[in-house]
């Protein structure tokens, strides 16, 4: 397996309200203004290219933020069989929606809290930096039933959250079919499992370490919070990041490196 | 100088316009139905950022019943979703309200953190059109407007031109209208945005680097109406360009 850094090719996107004990959580919510209804589609996000960062850097937290959430989560990387949206309903066939997926990788999507799931979270989860990734992109063939993963968050060394990954309200392949319903993933992009209930809360100063017990190829994911100010010790984006256009970047970077 | 990107002869070229011809990068002249159009926007090496804004019209809030924003109301958008001029946009079968949304795009050219307003021009490389589709039988009051809504295939047109920056005099100060079979649905103008273009370089610098490539759409006015397939809708800005789409079904 290579060693090299993996880097998000495409557009990472991430999904709200995917853990059965996030969902028990805000019930008595979903169905109060402004939300009226719980959700029916899968409620996702984008992690713009500015927040990716990775593994061994430092996040700045900007001056006036106290604490930050930690988002644990895996990434789970679309192939070279991308996949299709709603024009072909063979495509979205259970064993085709397998096909399209890559392979998982850790990711640490990071916010500052916020309250309100009404409007577009960007302010607070697009700053630089906000999306910690996994050293290691773990083939699906690999990383085996996604059902089966489990992570553990530990601040300063201290575990404070394990999460597991056969608790999601829609399972991998399910919330894949669900965003296919009305959008094609391209080669190279991301679609997030979610982040559990209970995500810990970060200060300036702690270093945080995502691990998925039993599973030691995806590597641990570390990021030290640092003032608003000081910069990113990781490897320079440039060097990250591919050489080719985007026409070609999607399917030949992640064909090549990771098919 | 207007700057296209376009499939020529099988081949994707750069062009510009050159007395209503399409000049290639390598000196050949097309008929602008010659080509296919592609969004006029140059490769970047990872995820372009589109950032788009709602409710950015004070007279569009009005019409959605919603009051004027105090800060910026955004939403993200993936680079999947835009497609060029003269294109197509899919219609759902069985939704009933999908409407355009005729919009000032600004293309970032240097990268911008911290930006200020006084000097924001200066990171701006260019502005085209984009036609924001927007599907509101999708619509759900979870991060609103959702990307079912806003993030489908087919449903952000862009283009046809990258005009350059020093091209346009005063960017909020730009005849916008849309037509759809020729009728006009649609009139503003960007000087009555709230957030206007330099306000939002400021603000989104503020928390998040810009680079090369990123956009950011402006948000549209009063006038939206639903499209049906067949339909031609013409959404077309003041010295920036008309940016043609056909509605269609898969």
């Amino acid at each position: 397996m290579s060693t090299t850094q993996y880097w998000p090719q495409g557009t990472v996107y991430g999904t709200l309200l995917n853990f059965k004990a996030e969902r028990a959580e805000m019930a008595a919510q979903m169905t109060e203004p402004p939300h009226k209804t719980p959700p029916q589609a899968p409620v996702l996000f984008i992690k713009t290219a500015n927040t990716f960062n990775t593994s061994g850097s430092t996040v700045q937290v900007p001056a006036k933020v106290l604490e930050i959430e930690i988002g644990a989560t895996f990434g789970m990387i679309i192939g070279r069989n991308k996949a299709v949206a709603q024009s072909n309903r063979a495509q979205a066939a259970p064993e085709n929606i397998a096909n399209q997926v890559a392979g998982f990788v850790l990711m640490n999507d990071l916010s500052i809290p916020h309250a309100s799931f009404f409007r577009p979270p960007v302010k607070f989860k697009c700053l630089d930096g906000f999306l910690g990734v996994g050293p290691q992109l773990v083939p699906t063939e690999l990383a085996g039933d996604p059902a089966l993963f489990k992570l553990e968050v530990r601040i300063n060394g201290v575990l404070k959250q394990t999460i597991d990954f056969s608790t999601l309200h829609r399972d991998a392949l399910t919330l894949l079919g669900d965003v296919n319903e009305f959008m094609t993933l391209q080669a190279g992009d991301v679609l997030m499992l979610g982040c559990d209930a209970g995500r810990p809360l970060a200060k300036v100063g702690d270093c945080i370490d995502i691990s998925a017990p039993g599973f030691p190829a995806f590597g641990t994911l570390s990021h030290t919070l640092v003032p608003e100010g000081q910069f990113f010790d990781g490897p320079p984006l440039e060097k990250l990041a591919p050489s080719g256009g985007s026409e070609a970047h999607a399917v030949a970077s992640v064909g090549a490196t990771y098919l | 100088m207007k700057q296209a990107r376009v499939v020529y002869a099988g081949v994707i070229h750069d062009a510009v316009e050159s007395d209503g011809q399409l000049l290639l990068a390598d000196g050949r002249r097309v008929a602008p139905d010659a080509v296919v159009w592609l969004p006029p926007l140059a490769p970047v090496p990872q995820a372009r950022t589109i950032l788009a804004l709602g409710l950015n019209y004070a007279d569009h809030a009005k019409e959605l019943e919603f009051k004027a924003p105090s800060e910026p109301l955004v939403f993200v958008k993936g680079e999947a979703s835009l497609i060029g001029h003269r294109a197509f946009t899919h219609r759902p079968t069985g939704v009933t309200f999908m409407h355009y949304e005729c919009e000032l795009a600004a293309v970032i050219g240097k990268t911008a953190k911290h930006v200020k307003v006084s000097g924001a021009y200066d990171f701006i490389a260019g502005y085209t059109v984009a036609n924001d589709y927007a599907i509101r039988d999708y619509l759900e009051n979870w991060y609103r407007p959702n990307l079912r809504v806003k993030n489908r295939d087919t449903c952000t047109p862009l283009g046809p031109w990258l005009v350059d920056a020093a091209d346009i005099d005063d960017p909020m100060a730009l005849a916008l209208q849309t037509t759809v079979n020729g009728k006009v649905t649609q009139s503003g103008n960007t000087a009555d945005m709230i957030f206007n273009v330099p306000f939002l370089i400021e603000y989104f610098s503020g928390f998040m680097t810009l680079q090369p490539g990123d956009l950011i759409l402006t948000g549209t006015p009063d006038g939206v109406v639903d499209c049906q397939p067949g339909d031609v809708i013409v959404t077309e800005i003041e010295h920036v360009g008309a940016l043609i789409n056909t509605i269609d079904t898969l």
